[in-house]
């Protein structure tokens, strides 16, 4: 299934949101995700079932004013 | 000074965390000018090379308090949505609410921010909103649920200072009860303390100190004018007169003609 992470197309094995994000990279970082611009509590990354195309951002901490 | 949504802060010091040549020296300005307040954001993050979380240890270690933006965001969902991955992220309910208007000046949308504020005070959050000097502006805020007000000194890094001093001074005079921090516009010391001596509560700023040729030097100078600032204001301030009136007394002088 083809998602955008971050704006770049990604191939991903499984099927969930936690899927996607533990195949990344990410598994035990400090980050907020949301799909389709809607937030996604990290409790609900489990059952969150992602569809082809869907849109996924993965911010973390980050410098600011 | 007064209380921000009850934490008794130990200095009127906001800094933030941009702009630095390194995180060395980020953690440098903050040793120096002990602020109170670090304002943080949040960008997409890789997996590969996982920068934010080298930032968090940093931002962790520096032990103050924690105010993440919503800075970038220009419409009210954006803003909402940046606030509640904010929250999880940082794991507090304060949040500097942004939400831009204008690009050349950076200008909030006072209308957005106001109906931002009302949703994520609603849902339990501390706002500390982003907004100009307008007084029904900031009646709204409050309506809205924001117990702290951040009217702007100028725009964002342009380091003019205080724009509008009337503004500002109205402002202080018409909410005497809610705490008010300059945030953006500033570029020297001597404007914070101005800032200060006018009654405000606090100063946020990043760039004049980021970008100083000695941003921990530049902190530290920034401390020390909102401190004299803050002792000035408490020791209230003699009143300005137009003419000359003599310091040393006449009584006693001598006849020498």
């Amino acid at each position: 299934m083809k998602v955008q992470l971050n704006g770049d197309p990604v191939d991903m094995q499984g099927t969930t949101l936690a899927d996607l994000l533990e195949a990344e990279g990410f598994g035990g970082a400090r980050i907020a995700t949301a799909v389709n611009g809607e937030f996604v509590p990290a409790s609900l990354r489990d059952g969150h079932a992602l569809t082809e195309g869907d849109r996924v951002e993965v911010l973390a901490p980050m410098q600011g004013g | 000074m007064r209380d921000f949504y009850g934490t008794r802060l130990a200095n009127g010091f906001m800094l933030g965390t941009a702009q630095y040549p390194s995180p060395a020296i980020l953690a440098d300005a903050f040793r120096r000018s002990a602020a109170s307040v670090a304002t943080v954001s949040l960008r997409r993050e890789s997996g590969r090379d996982r920068q934010g979380q080298d930032f968090w240890q940093l931002i962790r270690d520096l032990d103050v308090h924690i105010l993440p933006n919503t800075a970038g965001c220009h419409s009210v969902k954006e803003a909402v949505t940046t606030a509640h991955m904010a929250r999880e992220v940082f794991d507090t309910k304060w949040i500097k609410l942004e939400v831009i208007g204008e690009e050349d000046t950076l200008q909030p949308d006072v209308f957005g921010l106001v109906e931002a504020a009302r949703i994520l005070s609603d849902e339990g959050f501390q706002v500390f909103p982003y907004t100009t000097e307008d007084l029904v502006v900031a009646d709204r805020l409050l309506q809205a649920g924001c117990e702290v007000l951040m009217p702007w000194g100028a725009p964002i890094g342009s380091g003019l200072g205080l724009n509008n001093i009337f503004g500002l001074r109205a402002m202080r005079a018409h909410f005497p009860d809610i705490p008010l921090v300059i945030d953006a516009g500033l570029g020297l010391p001597s404007q914070a303390a101005a800032a200060m001596e006018l009654g405000f509560d606090a100063v946020l700023l990043n760039t004049a100190v980021a970008r100083a040729g000695d941003p921990a030097a530049m902190a530290e100078a920034f401390a020390g004018a909102i401190r004299a600032g803050q002792q000035a204001h408490a020791a209230d301030p003699m009143e300005p007169r137009d003419m000359a009136a003599p310091s040393t007394p006449v009584i006693g002088k001598a006849f020498l003609e």
